[in-house]
């Protein structure tokens, strides 16, 4: 069994303002393992995501990641636990992307010549190597994005959060970033809309729904079921549609790449 | 969007681009320092300092077409407060003009004063403009504080200079927005309607404020910025600097 990284028990939280975000969340999440929350706007993912590196913080319910409590060791998980924010123009804050990327292994204490030998693994690793003395305000969004996960990759961290990775970002840039996730060999969990990039690069899925987790399983489970995604606001893959409801089949394929290589199991 | 409009010649390459910014920060502000403690009537001093400005300008490749016209722009500012000064001076007369009731003096005092005002203010946003068409932003305010402006105050403007475009372009969409659905109305509506616009930067600056904090916060800011120091003052600095100072003080003090 692998080892647990996060486990989360209980947890109730509501804004300042009195509206509800999570009401008793419990989950485990294993290492290696690539988790995506998915549900409506609103539904708590982004709010779930936050108590995981300790920027939000509940008196209800505990957060244990990488088998610390959240509220004690604050300094550690946050460089443990990375987090790429949906806008990248919100974490990119710095003049030059050099001290963007920089910034992290900065405060973590690291010298100066690690620090220039992690900015220039990550940014080799986001395929922008060579803009370090670029302005993150020339750049285009796919780009900007692609430096917002440097400046978290640079952090070496062991826990990958991300927000709505693919939002906003070109075809092409998104095919990139999904070979590039898969290549990526740590814990991530990531709350995204985009219920094809799930298929693509996730084990297990989880519905959030009015704060509450509303079903957790594998990809295949959860992404089959159009009756589940469907009550909860979402919505099938295309493909799953077409076999499901269209064909009424048994067997029902997730990707385009299950249907090609396996055309005996699914009737084609 | 793409903007430069501050550092638009930045990129370009020269020797002058390849200096450290400090030593141009100290070398374009002495520049400053000297021309405005010279006295108003060396008028060959003048056109030296500003044969070495131009050398400068010449050798940064920096277009100067760009430069001249930048640099006009204050010239409306400085004429708005000096041009009252030849009528007001006393001294030799050099004319009086009579409008009706009016009666006008000019005095070559005046005049010479003037001529000191527009050729010092213009001589240094050509040396201010040398600096920054030459300078990365990010390096200028790097050069900045390691000769040892406060650091909140580099934060400040660092902070400013990201954000004013990515305002700059949300101002833009919300404009479009506008334009997109206004057709017509009246001139009360219409003040009406920036006002709201005002309003709605106000609190989307706020609202990304807090957002850019939290993105910090994850990243292990603890309330004070740091860069790594890469600035090396190499010998090509140090020459130039020897040099451009050794001009300056000769064309103060000889001449």
């Amino acid at each position: 069994m692998a080892k647990k990284v996060v486990e989360i028990k209980g947890l109730e939280y509501a804004y300042p303002d009195g509206i509800r975000a999570l009401n008793g969340i419990s989950l485990d999440i294993f290492e290696g393992e690539s988790v995506a929350l998915i549900g409506l706007n609103g539904a708590g993912k982004s709010t779930l995501l936050l108590h995981l590196n300790g920027i939000l913080q509940s008196d209800i319910g505990t957060v244990e990641v990488l088998g610390m409590m959240v509220d004690k060791n604050i300094r550690e998980i946050r460089s443990k636990v990375g987090m790429v924010f949906q806008d990248p123009d919100d974490q990119l804050f710095m003049p030059a992307v050099f001290d963007d990327v920089a910034f992290g292994p900065i405060n973590m204490g690291f010298s100066e010549e690690e620090v220039k030998e992690k900015v220039r693994m990550a940014l080799e690793l986001v395929n922008m190597s060579g803009c370090e003395a670029r302005a993150p305000y020339h750049m285009s969004l796919g780009e900007k994005k692609r430096i917002a996960l440097a400046t978290v990759l640079s952090m070496e961290p062991e826990i990958l959060l991300l927000d709505e990775p693919t939002s906003n970002v070109d075809l092409k840039a998104r095919r990139h970033l999904i070979k590039f996730l898969n290549e990526l060999d740590i814990t991530k969990i990531m709350a995204t809309h985009d219920i094809e990039m799930v298929s693509d690069t996730c084990d297990r899925a989880i519905v959030m729904f009015e704060g509450k987790i509303a079903a957790n399983g594998t990809v295949e489970e959860v992404l089959t079921n159009s009756e589940l995604l469907e009550s909860h606001g979402l919505e099938a893959p295309i493909l799953v549609k077409l076999f499901r409801d269209v064909m009424h089949r048994e067997n029902i394929p997730l990707r385009l790449n299950d249907v090609i290589e396996k055309p005996n199991k699914y009737k084609i | 969007m793409k903007h430069d409009f501050l550092d638009k010649y930045a990129e370009l390459d020269s020797i002058i681009h390849r200096l450290d910014p400090r030593i141009k920060i100290v070398s374009f502000f002495s520049f400053i320092f000297l021309v405005i403690s010279t006295q108003p009537t060396k008028f060959l001093n003048f056109l030296l300092y500003f044969l070495l400005i131009f050398g400068v300008i010449l050798a940064s490749k920096v277009p100067l077409r760009f430069v001249f016209k930048r640099s006009l722009i204050i010239i409306p500012f400085v004429l708005l407060i000096a041009i009252f000064i030849p009528f007001l001076k006393e001294g030799e007369i050099a004319g009086s003009y009579n409008f009706a009731s009016l009666h006008l003096t000019v005095t070559y005092d005046g005049l010479i004063i003037l001529f000191n005002v527009l050729s010092k203010s213009w001589l240094s946003v050509l040396s201010m403009l040398a600096l920054a068409s030459t300078t990365k932003f990010p390096e200028l305010l790097k050069g900045f504080e390691k000769l040892g402006l406060p650091r909140v105050m580099v934060m400040v403007i660092s902070f400013m200079y990201r954000y004013v475009f990515v305002l700059g372009d949300e101002l833009m969409r919300m404009k479009c927005a506008r334009d997109a659905r206004s057709f017509g109305g009246n001139r009360k509506w219409h003040i009406k309607t920036i006002g709201n616009i005002i309003g709605m930067l106000f609190i989307r600056t706020y609202e990304r404020g807090e957002r850019v904090y939290i993105a910090m916060v994850s990243r292990g800011f603890n309330g004070e910025i740091k860069i790594l120091d890469d600035l090396h003052v190499k010998k090509l600095d140090l020459c130039f600097m020897a040099f451009f100072l050794t001009i300056l003080t000769i064309i103060w003090t000889v001449l």
